[in-house]
């Protein structure tokens, strides 16, 4: 790392296939009992898409559906509608049931807890070898692939940032950075197209966090991996990610090139959370009337700030974009008109009372 | 900030720690998570203590009030409250002492309140035990507090699963300062909240703080949340304060490797995106000396500057 500013992600992306394309994806969840016929809609009508090579972050407040979002892409959770592309080919249509083997290698998930992902009772060098039987990468009783096997493992190892004589030791003889560079070494074991990362450092402690999101930079600069980041620290993802997509009530609300986005929040629900980001260099910003007035505009909108966008007419029902600045960060809001459904909003909006209500 | 900034020495300290030395004894060995740590708290001042988990920073806040319990032990130091010695009290003195001179918010405290009880029931409960008022003055006050930190008083009959996490951690907020306390210990009041949630009630605190003149101490790894809090703050590492100043100055000019390495670990939300380095894994500092006053005002645990960038360096890959 010795240039002075991270690079932005190639500028072919979006001539290729998308690495991985989400459309009109929804998930409904039935709540109540075995004759009730609510449901929860978790999500709704998410497109997203993630060139080679790219780096997406998707930020928003836990009750958003990032992390259901993830699960379906995952394919740990059923999707109720809509179509998830890997290298261009719908997956929902070609393992309809559940996740192939094949799929599996093409997408690999990093979690949240480092400490409940890797099994206790196992080696290092275990859970890095399995991946690689499991996936035909190596490790096959040929004769000759043995010393090839370990040479992997440990070529694994250095890679992520870990001495190779790691492999002997039990997980609870690493640190939490450690596990979570192991979880990550696995992933990698099957050579991915796409890894799918939730919350892999709210976890871990602060001063090693970076080292992580350095560690995922680094995989992506040199190997093109493809990563979903997602996670509630908006300045972590302005770190890493080429793209940030912004959730809300199971729905994006925003997206575009991250340090444009995070520099000029169209939607009132981002401007919120950038606001609500702890920083010293504007300490006293909390303004509660400018606050009340930001929650007003995301749950009941009046009007929009893009009435006059001449590309897109303003709508209330449909969920339409509109292009924020420069066409080259492709950085796009919906129509503020468009409300979210009653009692959708993130709990944060919606219950809190306001002073002087 | 409009609260005057306190420095060493210019009030008298409500909180006063000395040389506290804390241990986890075991039976073959013990592990000091608390070694040789002093700091002061004055009137109206907020204090932040930042670090990493297990640096000892929650151990110093349980000292504070008296509850560790075995193995933990304190094996030296000091700890005077007002001028009476918190280590010399007795039971009687102690629950006196709990909630009405030191109240203290846990982590997760939320989660703390009592399901099979309402809120109202549970904030009367303050005032019937510790300050002796009938079952319906206790509930006035109870509306009282909740209107303190911009609650509907209706709430007052909800139940704890009926609250959103933020409504319920100001519920504990407004139950820590119920009896007026000087000094209020917050360990990671927020940490399970969302941003805006947790900006929400950090403001609060703020105002409660100004309303009602008491001192905290404030516990938490995010950095940048504490520079925004805390008038004075101090960085723990492994036990020790490796630094100790006014947070602003903290913030512009950390001394010690380890602090700017925590300050380091929080990318800014605006500016260039410049490659950070954190703290690499595997990197430990050893016997850390006591505190130098590089500045007035600001102490820095004297370090081997070349060894350990030598240290930082060699772990980075």
């Amino acid at each position: 790392m010795s240039h002075a500013v991270l690079s932005p992600a190639r500028p072919d992306v979006s001539s290729l296939t998308p690495a991985l394309e989400v459309r009109g994806l929804g998930k409904s969840f039935h709540i109540g009992g075995l004759f009730s016929s609510q449901a929860v809609r978790a999500l709704h009508g998410v497109d997203l898409t993630i060139g080679r090579g790219e780096i997406v972050a998707l930020v928003g407040e836990s009750g958003s559906g990032k992390s259901t979002l993830a699960r379906c892409v995952a394919r740990l959770e059923k999707p109720s509608e809509g179509a998830i592309l890997v290298d261009g080919v719908d997956v929902l249509k070609r393992d309809r049931f559940q996740a192939s083997r094949e799929f599996r290698s093409q997408l690999q998930m990093v979690f949240q807890d480092p400490f409940g992902s890797l099994n206790p009772a196992h080696r290092i060098e275990h859970f890095l070898r399995r991946s690689l039987t499991i996936h035909g990468k190596g490790g096959t009783r040929q004769r000759g692939s043995e010393e090839q096997t370990r040479r992997r493992l440990e070529e694994l190892m250095t890679t992520v940032g870990l001495q190779a004589d790691m492999l002997d030791s039990y997980p609870h003889e690493l640190s939490g950075g450690q596990r979570q560079r192991v979880a990550i070494a696995r992933a990698l074991a099957v050579e991915p197209n796409v890894i799918l990362a939730d919350e892999p450092t709210s976890m871990l402690d602060v001063s090693v966090r970076i080292g992580v999101l350095n560690l995922m930079r680094k995989l992506r600069d040199e190997q093109g991996i493809s990563m979903l980041y997602i996670t509630h620290d908006l300045a972590s993802a302005r770190y890493l990610a080429d793209r940030t997509a912004v959730m809300f009530a199971g729905e994006i609300v925003e997206e575009g090139e991250s340090l444009d986005l995070l520099a000029n929040p169209a939607h009132p629900y981002t401007q919120l959370l950038v606001s609500a980001v702890p920083d010293p260099a504007r300490a006293g910003s909390y303004d509660p009337i400018h606050r009340a007035q930001l929650r007003q505009a995301v749950m009941a909108s009046a009007g929009c700030a893009f009435e006059n966008d001449p590309e897109q007419r303003c709508s209330s029902k449909e969920p339409v974009r509109h292009q924020v600045g420069d066409p080259l960060n492709r950085h796009w809001v919906r129509c503020h008109l468009y409300r979210p459904r009653a009692g959708a909003g993130g709990h944060a909006l919606a219950t809190e009372p306001e002073p002087g209500d | 900030m409009t609260v005057s900034q306190t420095s060493f020495g210019s009030h008298e300290p409500v909180l006063d720690v000395k040389n506290l030395t804390v241990k986890y004894v075991g039976d073959s060995r013990s592990t000091t998570a608390v070694n040789d740590v002093s700091f002061s708290i004055g009137a109206g001042e907020v204090f932040g203590l930042a670090g990493e988990s297990g640096c000892g920073k929650s151990t110093i806040a349980n000292s504070i009030m008296r509850l560790l319990k075995d193995p933990a032990k304190i094996a030296a130091g000091s700890i005077s409250f007002g001028g009476k010695d918190v280590l010399a009290m007795n039971q009687d003195e102690l629950r006196r002492f709990r909630w009405q001179d030191v109240a203290m918010v846990f982590q997760s405290a939320m989660n703390s309140l009592n399901p099979v009880l309402t809120i109202g029931e549970q904030m009367a409960d303050i005032f019937t035990t510790h300050a002796g008022y009938p079952r319906k003055e206790s509930l006035r006050r109870a509306a009282q507090l909740l209107e303190l930190v911009r609650m509907d008083p209706a709430r007052l009959k909800s139940y704890p699963h009926q609250l959103s996490g933020g409504m319920r951690q100001r519920a504990v907020i407004a139950m820590a300062v119920a009896l007026k306390p000087s000094l209020l210990i917050l360990d990671e009041p927020t940490t399970a909240l969302d941003v805006v949630v947790q900006q929400e009630i950090m403001a609060q605190i703020k105002d409660l703080q100004r309303e009602l003149g008491f001192s905290v101490l404030f516990i938490t790894h995010d950095m940048s949340l504490m520079v925004e809090l805390s008038h004075r703050m101090a960085v723990m590492y492994g036990g020790r304060i490796v630094e100790t100043a006014k947070a602003h100055d903290i913030y512009t000019a950390p001394g010690h490797p380890y602090t700017q390495a925590l300050m380091g670990a929080f990318p800014p939300l605006t500016g260039p995106r410049i490659p950070l380095k954190g703290l690499p894994d595997g990197v430990k500092f050893r016997n850390i000396p006591d505190l130098a006053e590089i500045a007035p005002g600001h102490f820095v645990a004297p370090f081997d500057a070349d060894a350990e960038a030598a240290v930082l360096e060699g772990a980075a890959q």
